[in-house]
């Protein structure tokens, strides 16, 4: 039998369900794995050792019973912004350490409910702000392709985990990438589902009008099947909505006469070369089997970046204003009076979230909101609007993931602006709102280190079937493959 | 009061729960919080534990929407949330979720009124605008404001459902503001949206000003019944200054319950900025005009319309009718007694004199008098058949009142029922003729003498004679009989 690190969340699922592997050898296995691995990479945070074995007998109770669970014993991480009833849950931050969450995600317990395993939480950067992990109060991840590189950030953790075997499939958080970015540097699928798809109750949030729980998986398949078991509207969640597709269906689909747009704001200038043979390799690939590619333009798009910050911080500037340090979280001894104590408690803030949420803060400040926050919301229309129109001649859109590959630690975090525009080619779909998915396109060598590249599909609001019947026709033409990957560039 | 000839002008920001929910505005927590011990009416999302988000109770919305028809706004057909950003340790997440009329904000209702009579002055206040927003916490400073050296906070309260209605500076006097809030409350009454009577169901700002000054905001008026004492105070505190020759300056003070007045807030109130800005996590509500249309019809009749039917139905005068309105409880208490005694006048008359008076001294709602409408009733029929006299009636109320027993067993007790016996009422008024013998010559030729006999006769037997009898026996005595 192969190794169970290897093995994908369906046939995880299928040989716990027929009794050929139990979900107590799955999690002994992943366990041992991360063990051995986690010093090195920093996936996990939190390694739910007892949790997990704990869980992975009760699905093998209930596989005895006779029950088919769809995730039967696949073990996930979690990325630890998701609150895991039971499991510490820091945001990567120093200010809710010590915390643990009271009750589950819905997209947490919806995986379970579907027999899934949760293995632990994995680092992020904190509270999701950043592209690199480097912003973790808890240490970078480590990428396994390259010991120099950074795995991508918020999500890397999550990346990590599933690229070095650590879980089979992840969920991480995409506001303005933070699941594209890390898959693209890791060599993974990564999804980002279309707003409201999935439930954000349990997620701490970031920018609440901006961010979707994503997937990481290793193929198209596990994608499909831990992405179909949350979805569906929630009614803790105002903001969710139903929608009538099946991902099954999309995936055996053929691509034959889609039209495929190549956005050009995003595949000119500055953008690595690498990145843009990737690119143009995927978009052959399509050809060759029926879709026909063009030019798509979304005029202003040059504009998100600025309207993404100023949006996120914006949002961000006010969810973050709870962690006073009250109600829960690290509380030094209270002293003084309120805000001498609140000021003391929000210190324990890392500089890139002092940033942003003064920032943030001033964004919306009176005087300054119709300037900043008001513009950038009228040019979320805007934006909305174009993507709109291009969807009525392409189908599909392509793009950069990244404009480079895996970027070195500490190369950019001397200043925010370069590392802010790691995001340049994500953060449009995250203000329109739309379904993008990072597929896993070759890899290129420099310096003796090979590093994964990846491209982006996005689809039109709503339409996040036609990632999976695009993703599945380059995976079924050999061009998109994910695999294991050990430190460093070890690829088994 | 020394109100003067200055001008006053008053308007109210007037917090209401909406506690006839069953739970808080964003979640499944009990809208009713009163009684329980601290910290125990509390869920991830009114707690605003990190992940959790709020999902707009329905129902709030068809109660703000109610309560802004029947204060004749203009409702908004698509409306948002805003986030008001502020530190405060009430807020379990630092912003409180309302609603706003700038920055990217629309209320649920603006522009609309409130009218009422005032000294037979048809009244109509203007209101600006209403919103749904979310109630914080309760601090509780064990010591006392100032003096304590900690804070308690409950949060059983945080995230019930208020409707924030924000009146134009209309009201001209602290006894206009008096009805206004009366009216406001039969209002919600009527609407079953809110049970005004509830500790903290009723909460206001109020702005005063007092034409030479400038305007004064009362914060932290915790009831209705503080709403126009607050007001009295502030009016004659500017009055007082202006006629002095001082000058009232623009602040903010503090309705401090205990001490009876307001203080100005100790800091200097800086200009906050609540860095307004939509609420992301709540869609837009979009309402179509048929589920207006039915929320509309759902509604039930409000006072004016009830007033009107008290005169039609029941042949009250318009002012009669308008008074019981003002109290949803004491149209309802009419209403039941005359369910029980059909003369709806009598009813009336007896509401307005005894049962307010009662009201008045035990400084009571009417649902927690103890004359029921059913003894109300059951006393008026005694009256009605001679059992007792009516003036008996005032006292066997004030009993009822007093000791919550039935009418019937308050006058067995009391002895209090008419004496019409002829031989016991003849020897009570020989007895008076014997101690009266210059009015017993007097009432030969003058009527007033007869009167005073007969109201003697009366006095004698504590009211309880049949006055007729007594009547009669008093005269066929002076006749020689």
């Amino acid at each position: 039998m192969e190794a169970v690190f290897k093995m994908g969340a369906s046939r995880i699922a299928s040989a716990v369900n027929a009794g050929e592997l139990s979900a107590k050898e799955v999690v002994t296995a992943y366990l041992e794995r991360i063990a051995e691995l986690n010093g090195k990479l920093n996936a996990y945070l939190h390694v739910n050792s007892t949790g997990a074995r704990r869980a992975a007998s009760s699905v093998d109770d209930l596989v005895v019973r006779g029950e088919k669970l769809n995730l039967a014993g696949v073990p996930v991480a979690v990325k630890d912004v998701i609150s895991v009833r039971g499991l510490p849950i820091t945001c990567g931050s120093r200010v809710l350490r010590g915390y643990v969450a009271p009750y589950d995600a819905t997209v947490v317990n919806r995986l379970k409910r579907a027999g899934a395993i949760v293995l632990g939480t994995t680092n992020t950067d904190e509270f999701a702000m950043g592209s690199s992990t480097e912003n973790s109060a808890y240490g970078a991840s480590r990428n396994p392709w390259a010991e120099d590189r950074v795995p991508g950030g918020s999500s890397g953790g999550s990346a990590v985990a599933v690229s070095g075997g650590m879980a089979t499939a992840a969920l991480g958080t995409d506001t303005g990438g933070s699941v594209r970015l890390p898959a693209c540097f890791t060599g993974l699928f990564g999804l980002k589902p279309s707003y409201g798809a999935l439930s954000r109750y349990g997620l701490v949030s970031y920018a609440n009008s901006l961010e979707q729980v994503g997937v990481f998986a290793r193929s198209v398949d596990d994608l499909a099947l831990v992405y179909s078991a949350m979805l569906g509207a929630d009614p803790k969640d105002g903001t969710t909505t139903n929608f009538s597709w099946s991902i099954r269906d999309a995936l055996s689909r053929g691509v034959e006469g889609l039209r495929l747009g190549v956005v050009v704001e995003m595949s000119g200038e500055g953008i690595h070369e690498a990145v843009s043979s990737a690119l143009s390799t995927t978009c052959k690939e399509l050809e060759r089997n029926g879709v026909s590619v063009g030019e798509a333009s979304i005029k202003h798009m040059g504009y998100s970046l600025e309207a993404y910050y100023l949006i996120a911080m914006s949002e961000a500037s006010s969810n973050l204003a709870r962690f006073d340090g009250v109600r829960y979280g690290e509380h030094p001894a209270f002293e003084g009076d309120w805000n001498e104590e609140y000021s003391r408690v929000r210190s324990l803030f890392g500089l890139e979230v002092k940033r942003r949420i003064i920032l943030g803060a001033f964004a919306l400040s009176a005087g300054y909101q119709e300037m900043y926050y008001g513009r950038a919301s009228r040019f979320r229309t805007l934006l909305i609007h174009e993507f709109r129109e291009a969807f009525k001649q392409f189908d599909v859109l392509i793009a950069p993931t990244s404009p480079t590959p895996p970027f070195r630690f500490g190369e950019k975090t001397q200043d925010p602006l370069t590392m802010y525009l790691s995001d340049v080619d994500t953060v449009p779909v995250n203000l329109a709102g739309l379904p993008a998915l990072n597929v896993p396109v070759g890899t290129f060598t420099t310096d003796g280190t090979t590093l994964p590249l990846g491209v982006q599909l996005i689809a039109p609001y709503g339409r996040d079937d036609l990632l999976f019947t695009v993703a599945s026709q380059l995976e079924r033409s050999g061009l998109s493959s994910a695999r294991v990957v050990e430190p460093w560039g070890r690829i088994v | 009061m020394a109100e003067s000839d200055h001008r006053v002008m008053i308007g109210l920001e007037v917090h209401v729960q909406l506690n006839r929910l069953n739970t808080k505005l964003f979640c499944g927590c009990r809208a009713e919080y009163q009684g329980l011990p601290p910290n125990t009416n509390v869920c991830p999302v009114c707690l605003g534990l990190p992940g959790s988000l709020p999902v707009l109770n329905k129902l709030a919305v068809n109660h703000a929407i109610m309560v802004a028809k029947a204060l004749n706004c203009t409702i908004s057909r698509s409306f948002n949330f805003v986030r008001k950003n502020y530190f405060y340790p009430d807020m379990t997440k630092n912003f409180q979720i309302s609603q706003y009329e700038k920055a990217g904000g629309v209320p649920v209702a603006h522009s609309g009124w409130l009218g009422f009579a005032n000294d037979s002055l048809e009244r109509r206040i203007r209101i600006r605008r209403i919103q749904i927003e979310e109630d914080p916490g309760r601090l509780e400073h064990p010591e006392g404001i100032g003096s304590s050296k900690y804070v308690l906070v409950d949060y059983n309260r945080a995230g019930v459902g208020l409707l924030e209605i924000v009146t134009e500076p209309d009201l001209a006097s602290p006894d206009e503001a008096r009805v206004f809030i009366q009216k406001l409350r039969s209002v919600l009454e009527h609407l079953g949206v809110c049970d005004t009577s509830r500790e903290g169901a009723i909460r206001a700002d109020a702005n005063v000003s007092v034409d030479g000054g400038n305007r004064v905001e009362v914060k932290n008026i915790s009831s209705y019944k503080e709403i126009v004492k607050a007001i009295e105070f502030e009016v004659l505190r500017q009055t007082k200054i202006i006629e002095a020759g001082g000058s009232v300056s623009r602040e903010t003070r503090h309705w401090v319950e205990a001490k009876g007045m307001t203080i100005s807030s100790r800091q200097k109130e800086e200009e906050q900025d609540y860095r307004y800005f939509p609420e992301p996590d709540i869609p837009v509500v979009s309402l179509d005009e048929d589920a207006l249309q039915r929320i509309f019809d759902s509604m039930p009749e409000l006072p004016d319309a009830r007033a009107k039917r008290f005169v039609e139905q029941y042949g009250l005068k318009s002012y009669d009718a308008n008074v019981l309105v003002l109290d949803k409880g004491l149209a309802d208490y009419f209403e039941e007694t005359v369910r029980l005694y059909t003369n709806p006048k009598t009813v009336a008359n007896w509401i307005q004199s005894e049962i307010l008076r009662q009201l008045n001294e035990k400084k009571i709602e009417i649902n927690q008098l103890a004359v029921t409408p059913g003894y109300l009733a059951e006393m008026l029929h005694m009256i009605e058949t001679g059992e007792i006299s009516g003036k008996i009636g005032k006292r066997v109320l004030v009993e009822v009142a007093n000791t919550g027993l039935p009418p019937r067993v308050v006058v067995e007790r009391l002895g209090l029922t008419r004496i019409a016996d002829v031989e016991f009422i003849r020897r009570v008024a020989e007895e008076v003729f014997r101690e009266n013998p210059d009015a017993v010559e007097d009432a030969k030729r003058d009527q007033e003498a007869v009167n005073y006999l007969i109201g003697q006769v009366m006095k004698k037997t504590r009211g309880r004679a049949d006055p007729e009898v007594a009547n009669k026996v008093v005269r066929q005595l002076l006749n020689g009989g």
